[in-house]
């Protein structure tokens, strides 16, 4: 089956983010396809590279890198919610003048509509958020 | 484009959080997407679209006209639970747009028709 994800709470506040990793690895584990995790809300800090978390804890942003590259995902923050929570790539730093990036790789920043073709090609699109 | 069931539904206040405001627009794409777009208003989600917004005091932006502009986008379908007005003592009248106001069980029955249901 072709599932999308999307997650609309942001690390360690909340527990939606780690059952949405959680169910992103089952849903490999069983053979079965992730079209697009798309985050939203509070859930665009799941993208940025500069959370440090003490060490005997997990890193929820790295947890997220390391699953994306080895299962080729595509993890999409929506540009609104990120412009104003403050995740930026290249492109937004470049256009809004700002002086720094932190999107960590392989999520990339584009609009809801990524959102909404995501539900039209899955087969399920699962919430998690609170 | 295939044209699939969405279903926005909000729990919360209008301000407070930004959930609302952030669903309205999920709201405006899916239907500029010319999906099949409905919203059900639960809980303290009915005070979104109450009439009368007054933001100044707490500095946020009002989007109460937003939801009079869906019309506008062909998003028509606007479900509200009848026991979340009736528990805040509130009624169709005092909404900003025209609704439909259904009891809890026929809410239900519209998720279950959705292929895909946005909670917020």
């Amino acid at each position: 089956m072709k599932f999308a994800i999307l997650v609309s709470e942001g690390p360690y506040t909340h527990q939606a983010t780690d059952t949405a990793f959680q169910f992103a690895q089952a849903v490999l584990a069983k053979g079965h396809e992730i079209f697009r995790v798309f985050f939203y809300h509070d859930g665009v800090y799941n993208a940025t590279r500069l959370t440090t978390p003490p060490q005997d804890d997990r890193n929820i942003v790295k947890r997220w890198t390391e699953l994306a590259k080895a299962n080729n995902l595509d993890m999409v923050v929506c540009v609104a919610a990120a412009q104003r929570r403050g995740i930026v790539d290249d492109g937004e730093m470049q256009r809004n003048g700002k002086d720094a990036t932190n999107l960590a790789e392989p999520f990339r920043i584009s609009g809801l509509g990524q959102l909404i073709e995501a539900g039209i090609q899955a087969d399920r699109l699962v919430v998690f958020g609170d | 484009m295939t044209t699939k069931q969405f279903m926005i539904v909000n729990r919360k206040a209008p301000y407070g959080t930004i959930y609302g405001w952030e669903a309205l627009e999920v709201v405006l794409i899916a239907a500029a997407f010319e999906q099949d777009v409905s919203m059900a208003f639960l809980d303290d989600g009915v005070y979104q679209i109450k009439k009368g917004h007054q933001t100044k005091g707490i500095e946020i932006k009002a989007f109460e006209k937003t939801f009079r502009a869906l019309e506008d986008y062909d998003v028509t379908k606007i479900y509200v639970d009848q026991e979340s007005l009736t528990e805040r003592g509130l009624t169709a009248d005092d909404l900003t747009i025209p609704v439909e106001v259904l009891s809890r069980a026929e809410i239900g029955k519209r998720m279950e028709e959705q292929d895909i249901v946005l909670a917020f």
